[in-house]
């Protein structure tokens, strides 16, 4: 802006101020004396040319495709190719589990996301006394290949990308999921899809971890060294903010600890000797939308913008591919009520529409009934047309980032990357991601936060509509989902079938050769690629580098 | 003569790691003026009961998402049952479908608060509550 149009406007701005404004402000006052975002954000009522006078064309937001990637990663983004619709599903077992993954790619569905339940999870074997009661609980349960065999059955692996939730066991599924390919003739060269892989959240928010950080990380930076090599087009990890911000977090807090997270990652792998140019263009992103739709947009753009920076910038990379920030995004599972769930699907909706305009590559919409169970098939089918009325009927995927130049989200999205930075800049100062975590400071942070918004809600400063405003009784849904409790006693009997048809002292060989790679500190894959092949449990694997790593236990404060 | 504070403990059965409700929980009976004493994760129904039988307390609080309600709350409150222990107050949270509500109530879960609760709802439960 020249500077003459400038003091104009603030002179007519002035004016309007004195004049217009203020008369209808003593005549009718706002409805609170502060307004906020839905992370606490202070908003004004106006925003105009004046707040965005720093922001430079060139410089903040460039063309999509090309650095700093703000409007998104793509030159033509949703002109192009939609985002893959990706409904993260699994229960039961791997029979049950394979029809709802046809079920759903029948319907439309892209891409497939698997749930594993939390045996599988925390690298115990159905028959392990901590699984009782867990078994096929919230995702499938995978004691061996022969259940990954049936989970993929009919499911040519060429044709789909699978995504795969799974943390600390990551190796083991990803060497199962190889081998599956394998099977069905398929090289590994040619696989798509993503393991989550990410740990350092896992300490902060989401609980299934197994090994302490350091031995967490070394397996992370070996599954990055084994893909750069073998699985070009796998995505090696899924760093998430996900479960931050379900955890309690603001959307400032989601960016800032998982870009913190992601600094940690690409650090250790460069400590072990990988070119940056060979590993980061498979990271990818996993973020959370709320209902704030403006501030939820912004953060989607800010998080782009930072990492970019910190990539060419911090960490010397060439390639743009190693600098963009593409991710996944999941509706936020904390907002759905138990209330009037029909609700939801309206939540849902600003949700789904926020990461669109976001510019998300792909996308989970949360179903109207997950505050009282595992969704049902029908609330599923929901949840999905959701997104595809969004994609093909409102529009908003004809032009690339829509709202750019908004004067608000444009002044948002640099208070977000500013007031992330500040975080990255703390967390650097105590030494790390690791570190911070440690010491429990980004806990606290989040547990804070967390508290502050019930405590809001209880205030009904906060309003969520059926809970604490606009109540009403209403039958509760029928149908739900159950998992059928014989699941745990079926999968036992699998799994001992499993035992009884293998070559055991191939697998006792393969077991303790694994062992002495993580040991030595040789490349983990090839082994528990060979134990995998073999048919030795998930628990086995794991039991035998927890012999090595020992196991973690969170310290605790709240 | 002031009354002796209102001993709670907090208690993530299982495998689930979902625990922003436990701790927002534990923070508000805290500041409502009892003693919370929270478990962490993956708490075994033994080591749940006896830390309460250690902890020497009025209350205990289980919060689960992960659906293994029905096979862990029962076995707490049996192996509760065993020990001869009959003075705790035993209440829930999570998500927890309505048809196992009625059934955990019958086995002696006192309350089961479901998303969406306010927490001066389980304050004022457990202080009526508490003998």
């Amino acid at each position: 802006m020249f500077f003459e149009e400038q003091e104009r406007l603030e002179k007519e701005k002035k004016s309007w101020e004195n004049k217009l404004l203020e008369k209808t402000l003593s005549k009718y006052p706002e409805r609170k004396d502060k307004f906020v975002t839905g992370s606490n954000r202070e908003v004004k009522g106006l925003y105009d040319p004046t707040d965005i006078k720093e922001l430079d064309y060139l410089e903040d937001l460039g063309f999509p495709g090309a650095y700093p990637f703000t409007r998104g990663v793509q030159p033509t983004m949703y002109r192009g190719r939609l985002w893959t619709m990706r409904q993260y599903a699994g229960f039961g077992d791997a029979e049950e589990s394979n029809k709802r993954y046809k079920y759903l790619l029948k319907n439309g569905q892209t891409g497939l996301s698997i749930a594993f339940d939390l045996p599988t999870q925390i690298g115990y074997d159905s028959d392990h006394p901590m699984s009782h009661g867990e078994v096929g609980k919230v995702g499938v349960a995978i004691d061996s290949l022969r259940d990954m065999e049936i989970l993929f059955d009919g499911i040519p692996l060429d044709k789909v990308s699978t995504s795969m939730t799974i943390n600390a066991p990551a190796a083991i599924l990803l060497a199962m999921y190889i081998v599956v390919a394998e099977k069905q003739g398929i090289p590994e060269e040619k696989l798509e899809g993503t393991i989550q892989n990410d740990i350092l959240k896992e300490y902060i928010a989401r609980g299934t971890y197994i090994y302490p950080p350091l031995p967490s990380m070394r397996l992370i930076t070996d599954i990055f060294e084994y893909c750069s090599e073998k699985l070009p087009r796998w995505n090696t990890i899924s760093i998430s903010g996900y479960h931050i911000r379900e955890a309690g977090s603001t959307a400032v807090q989601e960016i800032a600890f998982t870009l913190a997270n992601g600094i940690a990652y690409v650090d250790a792998a460069v400590k072990k000797g990988l070119d940056i140019d060979q590993f980061a263009p498979r990271l990818s992103f996993f973020f959370n939308a709320h209902n704030d739709l403006f501030e939820e947009v912004a953060k989607f753009r800010a998080a782009r913008k930072l990492w970019a920076d910190i990539m060419k910038n911090r960490f010397g990379a060439k390639d743009p591919k190693s600098m963009m920030l593409r991710f996944h995004t999941q509706t936020a599972g904390c907002t759905l009520t138990a209330q009037q769930p029909d609700n939801n699907i309206v939540r849902v909706t600003l949700q789904a529409l926020a990461a669109a305009l976001g510019g998300t590559q792909s996308l989970h919409t949360n179903s109207r009934d997950e505050a009282l169970s595992l969704p049902s098939q029908k609330s599923v089918r929901i949840a999905l047309r959701t997104q595809q009325i969004i994609a093909y009927e409102s529009g908003i995927t004809e032009t690339v980032d829509p709202i750019a130049g908004s004067y608000y989200v444009e002044k948002m999205t640099k208070e977000i990357e500013d007031a992330a930075m500040d975080y990255i800049d703390k967390i650097d100062q105590l030494g790390g991601a690791p570190k911070a975590i440690e010491k429990g400071f980004t806990q606290r942070e989040i547990q804070n936060s967390a508290y502050e918004y019930q405590k809001d809600i209880e205030s009904k400063k906060r309003v969520i509509v059926g809970v604490n405003q606009f109540q009403s009784e209403e039958e509760p849904i029928k149908d739900l989902l159950k998992v059928n409790p014989e699941i745990e006693k079926k999968q036992i009997k699998k799994l001992q079938e499993v035992r009884q048809n293998r070559n055991e002292t191939e697998v006792k060989e393969k077991l303790s050769l694994l062992k002495d790679a993580a040991e030595s500190g040789k490349n983990i894959m090839p082994f528990i690629l060979d134990c995998v092949r073999n048919y030795a449990l998930l628990g086995e694997i794991c039991n035998q580098m927890r012999e090595v790593f020992g196991e973690y236990k969170e310290s605790l404060k709240i | 003569m002031k009354k002796s504070r209102i001993r709670v403990l907090v208690a993530k059965p299982g495998l689930d790691g979902h625990d922003r409700g436990a701790k927002v929980i534990a923070r508000a009976l805290r500041d409502a003026g009892m003693e919370v004493i929270y478990t962490g994760l993956r708490q075994t129904p033994e080591q749940i009961v006896e830390t309460a039988i250690q902890e020497d307390v009025n209350v205990i609080g289980l919060s689960i998402l992960s659906g293994a309600h029905m096979y862990l709350f029962p076995r707490i409150i049996d192996l509760l049952n065993e020990r001869g222990i009959n003075d705790i107050l035993i209440i829930a949270g999570g998500i927890i479908p309505v048809e196992d509500i009625a059934e955990l109530k019958k086995m002696g879960v006192r309350e089961i608060f479901t998303p969406g609760t306010d927490t001066k709802r389980i304050v004022e439960f457990i202080e009526k509550n508490v003998s």
